[in-house]
């Protein structure tokens, strides 16, 4: 007996829910080739707001749980993207050149990446932190500190690309919302469905679909936003006004760049949104 | 569905003319005035709700609700560990919320810190509230009860917000709560008397329009759904409700009584909701703050993050407005 195809509905990903976008839009996504692949939730700027707010509410919890909580977590979420490798390869085939192996050796690259990030989470801080030398009877301690809610606008690499700049953010603490790229997000959906079922909070990780261009300067310009990373805007003109948003209450930046997801990533991503505290403290006599 | 409560409505009201002035004569012609009230059609009222909670509201309409909703604002601070800085500091916003923004209409306290808001509100117009009557559970004699009112009033408080003994309402002696209303009303002198219903212990919406009425019918000034005690508070059917009984008690005796919806009440969508609701069923006569009010903490803020939404054209975050 044949069975009937069950096709997927690509919804939105905000506070740990998978609902459609509050404006009820959809746009098709196709293959570079031109082909059908499936329809992506087109999300509004409202969208984007409650994205917000839901990362805003997640970010106490978050924040304050250990890292090497976080670490676990992350190594988690690896585990259950190297258990679904080869749906990822799949899905992300007919949008990358390569084809099959490609799409599998990019798999697992971005694994070998949630792994990398994961081991970061408790070392981070005695890379970045400090205690400093003072004349006086004091201690001088510094420490990284997450900065908040960061907006991504995630990069045109479909999985590796995606991860290697929401990882680097939410390991030291972060919370963020993701606009997904444009033309591929169908990965980032399901991407989020690992992370729904990795113990990660819902609303440490959000993800948005739709136009960079609908949805990216109302992040950039939004007050409760601390961080913008606009890595993925290919348009020179709107990362300006994005920046430009931006320094209304001082977030912190990442500019747009061309980058090599293959190549060692550094703790430059990590750092970007880190901001230092430091506390004086009086010697016990 | 609408026309049928019009229908009942208008039974209600012609069986009132006749009766309203000795119903409370005795217990038992309280109980069958009381009980003589259509039922609610408990569907069609929450259908009703909801329909007009989906109104949409934008740009300069919304700018002139959002104001219109701060202006009618009863900031309230009601907890254990409340101290006279704490009211002193919400005093301050309430007389100026925002740049521009209008002042609320009353600030509402426990009555030992009356004297405390009375002092920083002075010459303002900004009213000062204040809870009584063994709130928030009504659990005492009616002697305790009249002396927290006096006590409140002595104090400075213009408004009391009493409750209803609601175990007493359940079990059905209703001539114990007008009593205690009536007593209520008398210490509270030239001050207005809200009496809170406590709807989410009513349990029914026909005792939601049995409590209103009762409360009317005994004096009070103000009806007001819940103490922000107890979940469900204000519920916009309970307040649809609520509404429909001043219209029909106005009809009857040509005497307004305020409505004031408190709990619950915590974003822009909400507040505007209740707008539309007043507007749909008690008219345009109850949407100012002299008749109409929200009680409420949490909401003055996002009222006036979505002003500032207005005015600039960015989202506004929590960080840039006061903690209450």
């Amino acid at each position: 007996m044949s069975r009937l195809s069950v096709r997927k509905t690509y919804k939105l990903y905000i506070g740990g829910a998978f609902p459609r976008s509050e404006s009820g839009r959809s746009y098709p996504v196709t293959s570079p080739k031109g082909e059908f692949l499936a329809n992506a939730s087109q999300a509004s700027r409202k969208d984007a707001r409650d994205a917000v707010v839901a990362a805003r509410k997640a970010f106490p919890g978050w924040s304050g749980a250990t890292p090497y909580n976080r670490g676990q977590i992350l190594y988690r979420v690896a585990e259950m993207l190297e258990g679904r490798r080869a749906q990822f390869a799949e899905e992300s085939a007919p949008v990358r050149q390569g084809g099959k192996r490609a799409a599998l050796e990019a798999v697992d690259a971005t694994v070998d990446r949630l792994v990398w990030y994961a081991g970061w989470s408790d070392k981070i801080a005695a890379v970045r932190g400090a205690a400093n030398p003072v004349a006086g009877p004091y201690f001088n301690l510094s420490s990284p500190e997450p900065t908040g809610v960061v907006a991504i606008v995630a990069p045109a690499d479909p999985l590796l690309g995606l991860v290697s700049v929401v990882a680097p953010v939410i390991v030291t603490g972060n919370t963020c919302v993701v606009v997904a790229s444009e033309p591929s997000p169908l990965a980032s959906i399901t991407l989020a469905e690992v992370l729904a079922t990795s113990d990660l909070p819902g609303g440490v990780v959000n993800v948005l679909t739709g136009r960079q261009a609908e949805l990216a300067p109302w992040l950039a310009s939004h007050m409760d936003v601390n961080g913008l990373d606009l890595t993925g805007v290919a348009d020179a003109d709107l990362a300006l006004r994005c920046e430009q948003a931006a320094a209304e209450n001082l977030k912190r930046v990442l500019r747009p760049a061309q980058e090599d997801w293959t190549a060692d990533p550094g703790i430059g991503r990590m750092t970007r949104f880190l901001e230092t505290k430091t506390v004086w403290h009086p010697v016990g006599i | 569905m609408e026309e049928e409560a019009l229908v009942g409505d208008a039974v209600m009201v012609s069986t009132l003319t006749t009766s309203l002035a000795d119903v409370a004569a005795s217990g038992a012609t309280l109980r069958a005035f009381l009980h003589g009230l259509p039922g609610v059609d408990r569907v069609g009222a929450d259908q009703r709700a909801a329909m007009l909670g989906t109104r949409s509201i934008k740009t300069t309409a919304k700018a002139k609700a959002i104001d219109l909703a701060i202006s009618m604002v009863d900031l309230t601070t009601l907890e254990g560990a409340d101290t006279a800085g704490k009211v002193r500091a919400m005093c301050i916003k309430a007389l100026r919320p925002g740049s521009d923004a209008p002042k609320v209409a009353a600030v509402c306290v426990y009555p030992d810190l009356v004297a405390v808001a009375a002092e920083a509100v002075r010459g303002s117009g900004v009213k000062v509230a204040s809870v009584a009557t063994a709130f928030p559970s009504g659990r005492s004699s009616l002697e305790v009860k009249v002396s927290d009112t006096a006590l409140a009033v002595a104090a400075g408080a213009d408004e009391i917000d009493m409750v209803i003994d609601r175990g007493a309402f359940l079990s059905g002696d209703y001539m114990k709560i007008f009593e205690e209303i009536v007593a209520v009303k008398a210490a509270c002198g030239a001050a207005h008397l809200k009496v809170i219903l406590e709807t989410g212990e009513l349990s029914t919406y026909d005792n939601v329009r049995r409590a209103s009425w009762l409360a009317m019918l005994a004096g009070a000034d103000f009806i007001k759904t819940s103490t922000g005690k107890v979940s469900p508070a204000a519920t916009l059917p309970v307040t649809l409700i609520m509404l429909e009984a001043v219209r029909d008690f106005r009809d009857a005796t040509g005497r307004q009584v305020g409505v004031k919806p408190a709990g619950g009440i915590r974003t822009t969508k909400d507040a505007i909701k209740n707008l539309v609701l007043v507007n749909e069923t008690a008219g345009d006569d109850w949407l100012t703050p002299e008749w109409f009010r929200l009680g409420a903490s949490s909401l003055l803020n996002d009222l006036l993050m979505q002003r500032q939404k207005l005015a600039t054209g960015r989202y506004a975050g929590p960080d840039y407005f006061t903690l209450d």
